[in-house]
C-alpha cells in the first residue's frame, strides 16, 4: 500500500454571500507515485479542487493534507514552501517569462528555495534535457512552438523534484500531437516516480490515464482506475 | 484540533515519504538579496519606456531642487569670497539725528578721535557739500545733476574704504588744495570720462579730474560722488570741516569692541545721535534674501518630487494590476506575500532611484552651466547630492508601499484563473 500525498475529507469551498458552492463536500486519496486525471466540464469545481490541492485557496470546511501537512493551519510562509519543494504546477497557459531564455525560465522554478544562481541553472539544464529540449536552452519563448513552450513550463515545474505535480488543463492550448508530446511528458514523470495529477475538461486525455476521477457541481461522481496499461489505449 | 493531534503523524509521514537524497525540514521559501534586485531591474527592463516616464517626474524634481541649492551656494561662494577679499571690519559712521529729529552733524575732530581707538587701523572721511553739483562743462544746466554729489574727503579714505583706483591718483597733501577731483565710478561714467586728465565744472569753478576710482561693494555711495580735498573745498565753499561719514577699518578681532565705543568718542555729549553700521552686514542681509527665494524654489522642487512619486505610485498600482497572472506564477513557484511585497517595493525604489540619479546629474550640469555663465566658482556641497539620490530612495519606499501591499494581497489563484 502507497502512502497518500494527496488527502482531501469532507472538503467544501463556497464563496460570497449568499454562498456560492464550488465544492460541496468531496473526499480523495492520491497516493504517492499515481497518474490521475480530474475531469469535468468548466464550473464543475475541478479548478477549486486545484486550487486547494496545490495550496493556493483555502477550503471552507474539511480537512485538506499534501504529503502528509494538514495545510489547514499553515501560515502563508510555510504554504510558500511547500509550494517551493513539494508541489510543482503547469498551467494551460504556459506563463513563460518574455525575453527570457528557456533556461532561465526553468531556473526560475528553482528562484524560492535560495539556491545560487549557477545551481539553478545547472539544474535547468538537466530539467530542459528530461523533457527534450537540451538544444533549446538559450531560445526564447516567442522563438519556441507552443508544444514547446509548454515542455519548458513542465522542466520549470519539476526542476525542484517535486513530489507532486499539478496540470491545469496542460494540453488546452496545444494541438493534438503537441498534446500527445506534453501527455508523453507527464506519463514519463510518473513512471520516474512523480504523482502527476491532470485537470482537463477533455474526455480523450483523461481516457489516456489509469485513474479518472469525475468532477461534476462540486462532487465526485465516478472514481475509475483501469489497468496501468490502459495507458497505452 | 486536527492540527494538534497531526502533528507526530506529521513527522513520521515525513520522514518515510521524504527520499533520502533530499534536505531534511524544516525548509522554508528563501529569496536571495541579489535575485531580490535582479528581479527589480528585470520589472524595470521589461517597459523601459514607461520605466523612463515614471522616474521622469522624480528625475525632474530633483534636478530642480540640486540646480536651485547649487546655483545659490555658488552665487554665495562668489559673496563670501568677495567679502573675505574686503574684509568684514570695515565700519561706518553717520551722522544722526538729535532728540527732535533735527539733524545732528558729526563733530569736527571726531576722525581724529576715531583715530586713537585702539585697534583702529584706517580711517577716513567724506563730507558731502550740499547745493555743489558737478558737470561735464559749463554748458550744461545747473539742475542736471546726473545724481551725483560732491564730497570733500580725507586722504585716509581710501585705504578706510578699500576702494581701489581705475586710473589715475588719490588725493593727498598737497593735491587737496588745488582744484583737483577724483570721481566714483559711476560718476565717472556718467559724466563721460575713462581717464583721468579732463577738466569738469564743479561748484562754478573748474577741477581737474585725477583719479577715477573702481566701484566699491562696501561703500556703493562713493560710486555717484565727486571727491575732493577738504582745504580746497573750505577755500572754495565754505567747508566747516564737521565729516557726513566716516569709514574706519579695525582688527577684525576688535570689531565689536571698536563698535561699542564709536558713539562715545565721535560725540561724547549725544552719542545716541550717531549712527553706526556694517556694511559688510548689508551685504550679507542682500544674501539672507536671495536664501529666502531659495527657500521658495527649494519648495517648488519638492512639490515636483511629491508629484514624481504619485507618479511612480500610479504605474506601480498600475503594474500590479497588469501582472497579476506573474505575482500568481510566482506564489505557485513557492514566494511568499513578503516576497512579492519585496519584489514591488525594491520595484519603486529601484524607478524612483534611477530618477533621482538622473535628476541630481542633470541638477549638477545646469549648476554648473549658470555657475560657467555667470563667473561662480561650481560650488554643490557633496551632501546635496548625496541628499538628493537618498531622498529619492525614501520617496520611491513610501510610493512603493501601496503597490507592494497591493500586490502581496493578489490572490495566488491568479496564475490559474485565465
Amino acid at each position: 500500500m502507497s502512502r497518500p500525498v494527496v488527502e482531501l475529507r469532507g472538503v467544501t469551498r463556497s464563496f460570497g454571500a449568499p454562498p456560492t458552492v464550488a465544492l460541496a463536500g468531496v473526499d480523495l486519496t492520491v497516493d504517492e507515485g499515481e497518474l490521475l486525471a480530474i475531469v469535468g466540464p468548466s464550473g464543475s469545481g475541478k479548478s477549486t479542487m486545484l486550487n486547494i490541492i496545490g495550496s493556493l485557496d483555502r477550503a471552507s470546511s474539511g480537512t485538506v493534507r499534501i504529503a502528509g501537512h494538514d495545510i489547514g493551519g499553515m501560515s502563508d510562509a510555510e504554504l510558500s514552501a511547500l509550494r517551493a519543494y513539494t508541489i510543482g504546477f503547469v498551467f494551460q497557459q504556459f506563463h513563460l517569462a518574455e525575453g527570457v531564455t528557456a533556461l532561465d525560465n526553468v531556473a526560475a522554478g528553482l528562484l524560492y528555495t535560495g539556491l545560487p544562481a549557477r545551481r539553478r541553472r545547472e539544474r535547468a539544464q538537466r530539467a530542459l534535457e528530461q523533457v527534450g529540449l537540451g538544444e533549446r536552452v538559450g531560445h526564447r519563448p516567442h522563438q519556441l512552438s507552443g508544444g514547446e513552450r509548454q515542455r519548458v513550463a513542465i522542466a520549470r515545474a519539476v526542476v525542484g523534484e517535486p513530489q507532486l505535480l499539478l496540470a491545469d488543463e496542460p494540453t488546452g492550448s496545444l494541438d493534438t500531437r503537441s498534446g500527445t508530446d506534453v501527455l508523453e511528458i507527464l506519463r514519463g514523470l510518473h513512471s520516474a516516480g512523480t504523482t502527476v495529477l491532470v485537470i482537463t475538461h477533455d474526455n480523450d486525455v483523461a481516457a489516456q490515464m489509469p485513474r479518472r476521477v469525475h468532477v461534476r457541481d462540486g462532487r465526485i461522481v465516478s472514481d475509475e482506475r483501469s489497468a496501468p496499461a490502459g495507458a497505452a489505449a | 484540533m486536527s492540527r494538534i493531534d497531526a502533528q507526530p503523524v506529521d513527522e513520521t509521514h515525513e520522514a518515510r515519504l521524504i527520499p533520502p537524497a533530499a534536505p531534511a525540514r524544516p525548509k522554508r521559501s528563501v529569496l536571495r538579496p541579489g535575485d531580490l534586485f535582479s528581479l527589480g531591474l528585470h520589472g524595470l527592463k521589461a517597459r523601459p519606456m514607461r520605466a523612463i516616464l515614471a522616474s521622469l517626474g522624480i528625475a525632474i524634481g530633483i534636478a530642480a531642487m540640486i540646480s536651485v541649492v547649487g546655483i545659490s551656494t555658488s552665487s554665495q561662494a562668489l559673496v563670501k569670497e568677495k567679502l573675505a577679499a574686503l574684509g568684514t571690519n570695515l565700519l561706518t559712521v553717520t551722522a544722526g539725528t538729535d532728540l527732535f529729529g533735527a539733524a545732528a552733524p558729526l563733530p569736527e575732530g571726531a576722525l581724529a578721535s576715531i583715530r586713537r581707538i585702539p585697534g583702529v587701523e584706517h580711517a577716513g572721511s567724506t563730507a558731502t557739500l550740499e547745493g555743489i553739483g558737478v558737470y561735464r562743462s559749463v554748458e550744461i544746466e545747473a539742475s542736471r545733476t546726473g545724481g551725483l554729489s560732491v564730497a570733500a574727503a580725507d586722504p585716509g579714505l581710501l585705504a578706510a574704504t578699500g576702494a581701489r583706483l581705475l586710473d589715475g591718483a588719490w588725493l593727498n597733501e598737497a593735491t587737496a588744495r588745488f582744484p583737483t577731483v577724483v570721481l566714483g565710478h559711476t560718476a565717472a561714467e556718467r559724466l563721460g570720462l575713462q581717464q583721468a586728465g579732463a577738466l569738469v565744472w564743479l561748484g562754478g569753478h573748474e577741477f581737474s579730474v585725477i583719479g577715477i576710482l573702481d566701484r566699491s561693494l562696501l561703500a556703493p555711495e562713493l560710486d555717484t560722488s565727486a571727491l575732493i580735498g577738504a582745504p580746497i573745498a573750505a577755500e572754495l565753499f565754505g567747508f566747516d570741516g564737521s565729516p557726513t561719514t566716516i569709514y574706519e577699518r579695525s582688527d577684525e578681532a576688535l570689531v565689536d569692541e571698536v563698535r561699542a565705543l564709536l558713539p562715545g568718542t565721535v560725540n561724547p555729549a549725544a552719542p545716541n545721535e550717531v549712527k553706526v553700521s556694517r556694511p559688510s552686514d548689508v551685504l550679507a542681509a542682500k544674501n539672507t534674501v536671495d536664501q529666502a527665494f531659495t527657500g521658495l524654489l527649494v519648495g517648488v522642487g519638492s512639490i515636483a518630487l511629491l508629484v514624481g512619486g504619485i507618479g511612480v505610485a500610479n504605474t506601480m498600482v498600475i503594474s500590479v494590476l497588469e501582472r497579476r497572472r506573474e505575482i500568481g506564477l510566482r506564489r505557485s513557484l513557492g514566494a511568499t506575500r513578503r516576497h512579492i511585497r519585496l519584489q514591488f517595493l525594491f520595484e519603486a525604489v529601484l524607478l524612483s532611484a534611477l530618477g533621482g540619479l538622473a535628476g541630481t546629474v542633470l541638477g549638477w550640469v545646469i549648476t554648473a552651466i549658470a555657475a560657467g555663465a555667470n563667473g561662480w566658482s561650481l560650488a554643490v556641497p557633496p551632501l546635496v547630492l548625496i541628499a538628493g539620490v537618498l531622498v529619492t530612495i525614501a520617496v520611491g519606499a513610501i510610493a512603493g508601499v501601496l503597490p507592494a501591499v497591493r500586490a502581496a494581497r493578489t490572490s495566488p489563484t491568479a496564475a490559474l484563473s485565465g
